[in-house]
């Protein structure tokens, strides 16, 4: 792995940078090989053609989607946008305002749907589909996370992320892909989980936290497989088995059960919570993955689902789960389906069933990181904004210290990771670390300011990418971890219950 | 993709220097790719890297870095069973560049 090589300096503020055209236009995704499109159904090797194809296919897109068609027609080129990507922030790059951006695919659609765009070309905007084109369409659309901050900005409500999926859908369908995206999704629908882990090294893996958390509290605290009759299916993103600081949550979440005294299960047949299916835009894909947790559910006869932290399979548990693989009617109707973790840990605190011994975490000043899928594209709880206050709440009842960013950096204009929608990839690291500056900035700030040293998050993205990336900016890795490591570092154990 | 010639052997490996077939490993392999790493293979790396090896040609997956740090520790101290001690030998990360001299797939997904 190569190391990056332009980090940005860390002000006292995030400044607006000024341009640097084509700044990042040499940072390119692997593409997907034959065999990743073969295995997802996609015909590799660009077709004759092509642009026709493509052009049919955003056709279709525009038709079943009126959204779309109504970002590409609604923009007014107001501006509002174009400071608030992550990535235009980090890289100075003008194709990384989310404005621009939109651009390479409206000024297509323009060429091909508008009757002025027909007419007048270019001098409305309209151009046609070129090679050039197709490779800015390339380079730019994986430089989006489809993080969704700059549609709150937006006075349209124009989702970027939207037309991020479809230029990838039109692009996927031509033969052309991604090979970190497409690779993991082959993998979760052959093998149960992004990483690939087989049920024997689930198994060990599992067995080997068990001896840890004998070795730390005395107790035999269970990480169940494969149970059938309990009555929590628990489905989290797999690096949670493989990762650190991931691992740490999910014995937070079996300490949370055993103390509760709740019977429970993981699934070596549905050991994936994430979907990357969302990040193509692939609605075929994403039911693919998610079927095999509602058929595990089913199987398994539990009472309910409960999910751990991962943000954008909380968007597709939450958002769309009913639809692609509902209705839930073999579950038991008094638990929201899926319930998130956080949920489901606060409501036990709150009757009493756990109880945390705050002292714990008193080594930490603690402030919280929203992330995109969580805090734009869902919901939690009864109440609006749920999201923002059930893991907070959490944390607080886990620690003495907590602190918040900059506002204007938290709840629903946090800002990515740097890391999500599919770009947790090893060779656009340069762009991962300078995507990563404006978190890093208003972290650093807390850090300098109030002694913050964990960053507490709900995402196993994030968690990645940060622990990645943050050392380049003198963050030590250990500054991030899950919000379920607080709680297994406080959870009293035994007696009580 | 690409290859790389070691000991008078073509060895094709993926675009990020990953070798393609388990089976083209060997000691000389590693040393090769370590080279360019920029890693100067001890003692302490080899155990990492046999480790690995051990684990996957039972498993066909890379083991938890818990799994490896404990492993470690038992071998090394208890001093060097955490991830810091893991970073040292291999700054690019244990998951990813002890994967790859020790010639296993790359890990896919959110780590």
């Amino acid at each position: 792995m190569a190391d990056p090589t332009n980090i940005p300096v860390l002000k006292d503020e995030i400044e607006i940078p000024k341009l640097v055209k084509g700044a990042t236009s040499h940072y390119h995704c692997h593409e997907a090989k034959d065999k990743h499109l073969e295995a997802l159904g996609f015909v590799p090797g660009k077709p004759a053609d092509w642009k026709e194809k493509a052009i049919t296919k955003l056709g279709t897109l525009l038709k079943e989607q009126k959204s779309l068609k109504v970002f590409m027609d609604i923009c007014v080129k107001c501006g509002s946008c174009t400071d608030k990507c992550h990535y235009y922030l980090g890289t100075k790059d003008p194709n990384n305002m989310p404005v621009a951006r939109q651009d390479l695919l409206r000024k297509v659609y323009r060429k091909h749907f508008t009757l002025s765009g027909k007419i007048f070309g270019k001098l409305v905007g309209a151009e046609d589909l070129t090679e050039d084109v197709l490779k800015d369409w390339y380079t730019y659309f994986y430089q989006c996370s489809e993080c969704r901050r700059c549609s709150v900005f937006c006075p349209y409500g124009i989702d970027t992320a939207e037309v991020t999926m479809a230029a990838r859908e039109v692009m996927n369908s031509i033969g052309i892909g991604q090979k970190y995206t497409l690779e993991i999704i082959n993998k979760v629908q052959t093998i149960g989980n992004n990483l690939g882990i087989p049920e024997a090294a689930l198994e060990g893996t599992l067995e080997v936290l068990e001896e840890d958390m004998k070795d730390d509290t005395g107790l035999d605290i269970k990480l169940p497989l494969d149970q059938k009759n309990v009555d929590v299916l628990l489905i989290t993103p797999s690096a949670d088995l493989f990762s650190e600081p991931h691992i740490y949550s999910l014995m937070g979440y079996a300490k949370v059960f055993h103390q509760a005294g709740v019977s429970w299960t993981l699934s070596s047949y549905a050991s994936e919570f994430a979907n990357f299916g969302l990040f193509i835009g692939s609605i075929d894909h994403m039911k693919k993955v998610a079927q095999r947790i509602a058929d595990i559910s089913r199987e398994f006869n539990v009472k309910r689902i409960v999910v751990g932290e991962c943000g954008h399979a909380w968007r597709v548990g939450y958002s769309f789960w009913n639809t692609l693989i509902g209705p839930f009617n073999h579950l038991d109707s008094k638990y929201k389906q899926p319930t998130h973790i956080c949920e489901y840990t606060l409501d036990l605190i709150k009757r009493g069933a756990i109880k945390l011994d705050k002292s714990a975490n008193d080594e930490f000043v603690v402030t919280m990181h929203d992330s995109c899928n969580v805090a734009r594209a869902s919901r939690m709880g009864d109440h609006p904004g749920g999201q923002f206050t059930i893991p907070r709440e959490l944390i607080k009842h886990s620690c003495n210290h907590y602190v918040e960013m900059d506002p204007e950096t938290t709840h629903e204009k946090t800002f990515c990771c740097g890391g999500g929608g599919g770009l947790l990839s090893e060779e656009i690291m340069d762009l991962r670390v300078q995507g990563a500056m404006p978190r890093a900035q208003s972290l650093k700030q807390v850090m300098d300011n109030n002694g913050v040293n964990f960053m507490a998050i709900i995402c196993a993205i994030c968690k990645a990418q940060f622990s990645t990336v943050l050392p380049y900016y003198g963050i030590p890795r250990d500054t991030v971890g899950g919000v379920h490591q607080l709680i297994s570092n406080a959870i009293i154990l035994g007696g009580n219950r | 993709m690409g290859s790389i010639s070691v000991a008078g052997k073509e060895i094709s490996t993926d675009e990020d220097g990953f070798i393609e077939n388990v089976e083209d490993w060997t000691q000389d392999v590693a040393d090769y790719i370590a080279q360019q790493e920029g890693i100067d293979m001890t003692e302490a790396h080899w155990e990492v890297v046999n480790f690995l090896r051990d684990y996957y040609a039972e498993y066909k997956i890379a083991p938890m870095i818990r799994i490896l740090t404990k492993a470690i520790g038992k071998k090394l101290g208890a001093d060097k069973g955490n991830t810091k001690y893991l970073y040292q030998l291999y700054p690019g990360g244990p998951a990813k560049q002890a994967c790859k001299i020790a010639g296993l797939p790359k890990p896919t997904g959110c780590v």
